[in-house]
């Protein structure tokens, strides 16, 4: 429970300073007249409702995955637990999920600076890479099935496939956004127009590269030390 | 008294709020079926709601009959009469509730309310809906599956969820869990919408704490509603990986009917954990917007401002923030470990504060007000007495030692049924009245609203007040009869009767409402743009019903905040929002 707690501590902390800079503390209703006030030009210019939309997004499925780990913990301590030997594939994956983050994260670049063709060849690096995360999770699924670690049985076993599916299938998603991009960046000449774009993919892509690093210690078994980093950080 | 400081000398800031985009419909079929205008997503989220809603009232006719009159009804037995009690249960939170506040009021109020032409991602708010209407339309088509619906109880609590002794074991429980997973997803894309309405599309003007009371209470719980369904879609996702590959997520070892199934050292508490970790938010998923609105009403009916604002809102935000660290103590009798009990009893009575805190505000605004007693405000005034009576049975519920016996009985059925059943409905229904004249342009008849007032709140009193001393006579719920008990009177028994006749009236006089709903839509009064004399921009608009886009040519300009009434010096009783200041002769 203790990654909830660090979990919640941090969304209350993004939301209270948010509400803050916008004036919760402000007595606006006791003045009539107009306030100097527009959500866009405020007091975060670069906030566009689509950010704050994925940002509220990403909060939610973060929640999804935090209860998740809460409960990997919890049924972890039962004596039929016993954390399968991971497949090797799985550090290739983790390698290309890597790839596939800094590459969106250099289109985002160049988009700033309109080098188009730079553009779409990270865009379709970004795509590959994380298509290629996508069939090696597969395929270290088949592994494991070959080797007799059926979803069924072992709990920690499960849980592999629990957290993969799930993990793959936010990724699904965002490669429906990413490929809206590509198709756009190949409409548009101008880098400059499509940057808000993959800016949103690019923050989509390292919160998946973040939740799977996470889930990843886990499936090695380095969870615990997890644990005990948040059970300091409320401390 | 409001304390007004006008200042005329400071400058009219350049900040603009930039125009949206907006989707302009061409055929019948985007404009009134698959439509992207809020205002025509909110109605449908209304109508679906009800119409679900209506069934769960007859379910709960079901229950109350077999529980007066046992074995009287032929057809139901104990699978159907389990069947009843979860589907009334659900239906009722979830698909009723949750779905009418949120996806019906917020959809309609958020972006007038706050002065936007419409949600910010209106596609996105179009699937919502549909979405929505599948999970729905899943969850009534398990009665036409073998088996029929689950009987699990509305908690679902597994071992006995998923196995072949409850009612609905083969198909009602998977039906169950998917159309929860599609409810939530479908949800997300709803409350994203709201949440990032009320951030980013506020008119010029319109800061924080200048928006209504329901904004807040609506935006709060789509937050809240956020960060607390993750925990049922977890739930739902492991429940149905044990129910469909046999996974041991929450399945112990067990033995059914000699033998022994496949689970291995799952852990039912878990899933208990999951489920109320989501089940307790819910609660104020419902409450927050009914708060809203309540304090809406009060305020326009008793021409006064309300009380104390600013307490108003940091209430609202206390109890969300409080709300999602209560969960336990929905199980207390799980035999967790004590220290957690004490946690979640000191969690639990400390969210008492900021709502009493409400309470008193309200009363405080209805203090020498200039009270119309019209409908909305009789289901307001309605909502303030059930809340508070069904709010204090918390407060003994939310002692370890209390709750322990009391625990299981009727006595936790009408606390629930008090607080987040009539409350709420009270306050839709209030909502209803007061918001109808925006919506359709006509008034709804007052005479029948005072009827449909009376015997649905007197009536719902005759139906759970009673219900708590059955309640501390430990008369058990979820029983599907009684049998020989010594520990139970006879005259429970008549009680009993009494509490179903009374179902029955109050759920007939219901009629009385859709009647007045729909022979209104034609025969109403006309109700004009602002019929209360509200001062909130929704009743601003240049039309009414406010067309596509709500606001015409240019987007509102505010200026005060919503509850201007009888602001001293001032012509009228209430100032608009949107209406320049006047000082003097001159309007800057």
């Amino acid at each position: 429970m203790s990654i909830m707690g660090v979990f919640f501590l941090f969304i209350y902390s993004v939301m209270g300073l948010y509400l803050w800079q916008q004036g919760i503390l402000r007595s606006d209703w006791l003045k009539e007249g107009e306030i100097a006030y527009a959500p866009s030009s405020s007091n975060f210019p670069s906030l566009t409702p689509q950010k704050v939309g994925l940002l509220v997004f990403l909060s939610t499925a973060g929640c999804v995955f935090s209860l998740l780990i809460a409960a990997y913990f919890m049924r972890q301590g039962s004596p039929d637990w016993q954390l399968p030997e991971m497949p090797s594939i799985l550090w290739f994956n983790y390698f290309l999920l890597v790839v596939s983050s800094c590459s969106i994260q250099a289109a985002y670049y160049s988009a700033l600076k309109s080098r188009d063709t730079q553009l779409k060849s990270w865009l379709l690096v970004t795509g590959a890479s994380s298509l290629l995360f996508l069939i090696g999770q597969m395929a270290a699924a088949y592994e494991l099935q070959r080797l007799g670690v059926y979803t069924y049985g072992n709990p920690a076993a499960s849980f592999f496939y629990l957290f993969t599916t799930l993990h793959a299938c936010h990724l699904i998603g965002g490669l429906v956004a990413l490929f809206r991009t590509i198709r756009k960046s190949y409409q548009q000449a101008l880098g400059k127009l499509i940057a808000p774009s993959v800016e949103l993919c690019a923050i989509y892509w390292h919160f998946l590269l973040f939740i799977w690093t996470l889930l990843f210690l886990l499936l090695l078994g380095k969870g615990d030390a997890l644990g005990v980093i948040c059970r300091r950080v409320l401390a | 008294m409001t304390d007004i400081i006008i200042k005329p000398d400071k400058q009219v800031p350049p900040a603009e709020v930039p125009e949206m985009e907006l989707f302009h419909s061409h055929s019948w079929w985007t404009t009134y079926v698959f439509s992207q205008d809020a205002k025509v997503i909110a109605i449908q989220y209304a109508a679906t709601a009800i119409s679900i809603g209506v069934l769960a009232l007859i379910l709960s006719w079901i229950i109350r009959i077999q529980l007066a009159f046992p074995g009287a009804v032929s057809f139901i037995d104990a699978q159907v009469y389990y069947q009843s009690v979860t589907m009334h249960g659900m239906i009722m939170v979830v698909y009723m509730l949750t779905a009418i506040l949120l996806g019906g009021f917020g959809n309609y109020l958020i972006p007038l309310m706050v002065g936007a032409r419409d949600m910010v991602f209106p596609f996105v708010n179009m699937l919502s809906y549909w979405i929505y209407l599948l999970a729905t339309l899943v969850l009534a088509s398990s009665y036409l599956v073998p088996g029929g619906p689950t009987g699990a109880g509305w908690t679902l609590y597994p071992p006995q969820s998923i196995l072949t002794g409850t009612p609905g074991y083969d198909c009602g429980i998977i039906m169950m869990l998917v159309s929860l997973i599609l409810f939530i997803v479908g949800f997300t894309m709803g409350g994203l919408n709201y949440v990032v309405t009320v951030l980013q599309a506020r008119a010029r003007g319109m800061t924080l704490m200048r928006m209504p009371l329901t904004v807040w209470g609506i935006f709060t719980a789509a937050v809240l509603a956020l960060l607390a369904f993750p925990g049922l879609f977890v739930a739902c996702v492991m429940l149905l990986l044990d129910r469909l590959l046999g996974t041991s997520f929450f399945m112990p070892s067990i033995v059914e009917f000699g033998e022994h199934k496949n689970y291995n050292g799952g852990s039912p508490i878990l899933f208990q954990h999951l489920f109320w970790f989501f089940g307790h938010p819910e609660v104020y998923i419902v409450a927050l917007p009914a708060f809203g609105v309540v304090s809406d009403i009060i305020s326009v009916h008793a021409r006064k401002n309300i009380f104390g604002y600013r307490m108003m809102v940091w209430a609202i935000v206390a109890i969300g923030v409080l709300s999602l660290v209560v969960w336990g103590h929905h199980m207390y009798v799980s035999g967790m470990d004590p220290t957690f009990g004490f946690f979640f009893a000191i969690t639990t009575l400390a969210i008492a504060v900021p709502t009493a805190l409400k309470v008193y505000n309200w009363v405080l605004t209805l203090w020498r007000a200039d009270i119309h007693f019209t409908t909305p405000m009789l289901f307001a005034l309605g909502f303030l007495v059930t809340f508070l009576n069904g709010g204090i049975t918390g407060l003994y519920l939310g002692n370890v030692i209390v709750d322990v016996p009391l625990s299981a009985t009727l006595f936790v059925v009408a606390h629930f049924h008090m607080v987040m059943g009539i409350a709420p409905v009270l306050v839709i229904f209030g909502a209803i009245y007061h918001w109808y004249p925006k919506i359709t342009g006509r008034m709804m008849n007052e005479t029948l609203g005072k009827l449909h007032f009376w015997i649905t709140f007197v009536g719902a009193y005759a139906i759970f007040f009673p219900m708590h001393y059955l309640g501390l006579l430990g008369m058990p719920r979820r029983f599907y009869e009684m049998g020989q008990t010594a520990f139970v009177p006879d005259s429970a028994h008549s009680l009993n009767i009494f509490i179903t006749v009374m179902a029955l009236v109050v759920g007939f006089a219901q009629f009385i409402f859709f009647y007045n709903l729909f022979h209104s839509l034609k025969h109403g009064k006309p109700s004009g743009g602002n019929p209360w004399r509200a001062a909130s921009l929704e009743w601003q608009t240049p039309e009414t019903p406010p067309g596509h886009g709500n606001w015409g040519e240019t987007l509102p300009v505010v200026y005060r905040w919503p509850y201007a009434y009888s602001v001293p010096g001032a012509d009228q009783d209430y100032l608009p929002q949107n209406m320049p200041p006047i000082i003097g002769e001159h309007i800057i």
